[in-house]
Formats: structure tokens, sequence, C-alpha cells
């Protein structure tokens, strides 16, 4: 829906642009495609290992690791794997739900989520050539520490939904 | 040219080899991960498109002056906030965000609305919302929310203060080429 809502702006920018001003049209399509076409051999480099590191830490995998009485652990772990795999966004949350039904932690979820949408390990390169490599490491490292303080949260609000999520109960 | 050409996609190879390695090890593996990839050159084939096209149309069309203006240093709370919406009614995954940071930075953007574009488009893109909302329920969903979004103000802060904006010559120029003949 909100993709179909991209094209129909897109398109109507094009044709605005178009009636406006062909030259600059045909500028603005070159940039779309300079810019398209120089990062994507990252753009494939990424998707590609993302997949292989996904064939490996799958559902069933990442569900015993970040289980409702990993705790603390569980909450690192699960921030981690968050981290190193990158889902397309229509995918992550379906995932996250059968994870919950495999029996993954809800903290452990909020986690894995976080990480998810947040830190990019395999974005990296791109990510430091945008912003040089200060910037990068330290916005990736941040948002780690923000994956888990987001768990920690969730158990606050959450409650004590049951002996077996308790964060702070893994730890002490 | 042709050294850089090669540089440039020699950074495929490496996946793409353990890729072909896997194969051989365990095929079953290698399909999944083929699986995957295809799910993902698809959300990207499908997805980035109209995203590309209207950072052309911005490249273009918003003057340099218009821009420094709504998302330059001294745009304050409302720069800020356009960051924010931006980002977040952005589509398609993260890694698209970087080539319109690029261009934001380049035509006066300041860094600390970069760092909140950045976050925004990383965490609170409303139809992820929605998806996690339906997925997750609404105490997981909004809880999130909240955390979030101090958070990326938290971190576009300490990004902009501690470790400053890093405006070196890589900052622009390699991600989208001004305009560069590369292709």
């Amino acid at each position: 829906m909100f993709t179909a809502l991209f094209y129909a702006l897109a398109a109507i920018g094009l044709v605005a642009s178009f009636i406006a001003d062909r030259e600059k049209t045909a500028g603005a399509l070159y940039k779309a495609w300079s810019a398209f076409s120089g990062i994507l051999p990252e753009f494939v480099m990424i998707i590609t290992a993302s997949g292989l590191i996904l064939a490996y830490l799958s559902p069933d995998v990442i569900a015993v690791l970040i289980g409702e009485r990993s705790g603390a652990v569980g909450v690192l772990l699960a921030s981690l794997a968050g981290s190193v795999t990158l889902i397309p966004g229509f995918v992550a949350f379906p995932l996250a739900a059968l994870l919950l039904e495999k029996g993954a932690g809800i903290l452990q979820i909020g986690a894995f989520v976080s990480a998810l949408m947040m830190v990019g390990v395999v974005t990296f390169s791109l990510e430091r050539k945008t912003f040089g490599t200060r910037v990068a490491v330290t916005r990736n490292v941040l948002a780690w520490v923000f994956s888990l303080l987001v768990a920690l949260v969730l158990r606050l609000v959450l409650g004590g939904a049951g002996a077996g999520v308790a964060l702070l109960g893994g730890i002490g | 040219m042709m050294a850089g050409r090669l540089r440039r996609f020699g950074g495929m190879l490496l996946p793409l080899s353990v890729l072909a390695l896997v194969a051989f090890i365990a095929p079953d593996r290698a399909a999944d991960a083929v699986g995957t990839i295809g799910t993902s050159l698809r959300e990207m084939i499908l997805v980035i498109p109209p995203v590309f096209v209207l950072l052309g149309l911005l490249d273009v069309w918003v003057p340099r002056d218009t821009l420094i203006r709504y998302l330059g240093p001294g745009s304050g709370a409302t720069g800020t906030l356009i960051a924010f919406l931006l980002g977040s009614v952005a589509a398609g995954p993260l890694y698209a965000a970087f080539p319109i940071a690029a261009v934001l930075m380049r035509k006066g953007s300041s860094f600390f609305n970069v760092m909140v574009f950045i976050g925004a488009w990383s965490t609170t893109k409303v139809p992820m919302f929605l998806f996690e909302y339906a997925a997750l329920g609404g105490a997981f969903a909004l809880t999130r929310l909240a955390v979030n979004i101090p958070a990326i103000l938290l971190i576009a802060l300490v990004l902009t203060r501690g470790v400053g904006p890093n405006p070196g010559p890589r900052t622009s120029g390699d991600v989208t080429p001004p305009g560069a003949p590369s292709g």
C-alpha cells in the first residue's frame, strides 16, 4: 500500500517535472540511476550476506536461543541476532510473531526487533561510506545499547507476565 | 576506472563465493539462503525504484537554499520534525536511506537532522509500525515507539556533539557521484 503511494508520488513528480522542464527531468532520472547503480554492488552484497546468515539463524535456532526462560543472556543473544540479520520489513514482524509462537520470550523479541531495525552489521560498509567510520560505529553501538534498553522497558511495562519472562530475575 | 569498477564489484564476490561454498557443503542451507535472497531482491526491485526517482527529483528541483531553510542548522525544532516525518513516511530498507542522507548532507541539511532522519527511517516508519501493532500487539508496539522516539533524538545528539559530522570528501562523493558519468 505504501509502495503504491510511493509509485504514485514518483509518477506525479516525474510528470510535473517533465512538463516544467524536460532537461531537468532527464537530469533527475540520470541522478536516480547513477545513485542506484552506484550502490547496487553494496545492495547485492548486503542481500547475499543476510540471506546466508539467515540460512543458519533459522527461526527454530533463534527461538531456542531466545526462549522465554533465557533471561538476560537471551536478551543479549536476541540483540546480537537482530544486529547481524537484515530482513525485509514485511517479513520481520510476521517472523517475530512466529518466533513468539515457537517459544521466544517477549522481551527477547523486543530486543531482537529493535536491533534488527536499528543496528546494521551487514549494511555497515555502506553506512561507513556515507557518514565515516566514527559516526557509523557510534550510531550502531548506541542503537545496540538501546535495543537492550527496549527489553528492559518492555519488562517494566508488560510487567511480570510470568516467572519465565523475568529479565531481571535472570540477572539476579 | 576499470580497476575502480573491479574493486566496486569485488565486494560482491566474497558473499557470492561463500554462497557457492555453502552450496557445495550444505545444499539445503544454500537453498534457504537463495530463497531469502530472492525475497530481498524482490523487495529491492519492487520498493526501491520510486525512492530513487524521488531522490533524483529532490536533488534536481529543491534548491540548496530551500533545503537549508527547512533542514539546515538554523531550522530548529521544525527542521527536526521535518526530518522525523521524512524518515517515518519513507518506504524501503535502511540501506536505501544512506544515499538519500548523502544528498541531504550535500544540500546543507544539519548533521543532527540527517541523523534524526536515519533514526526515523530505521525504526518509526509508519507501515512498519502498523505491521508491528498487528503482529505483536499494541502494548509492545507503543512501548517500543515510546522508547524509540527519545532514543533517536538522543543518538542524533550524541553523534552530533560527541562524534561530529565528519564532512570528509568521502561523505557525498562515494555514494552518489554528483554528476560523474559512472554509468
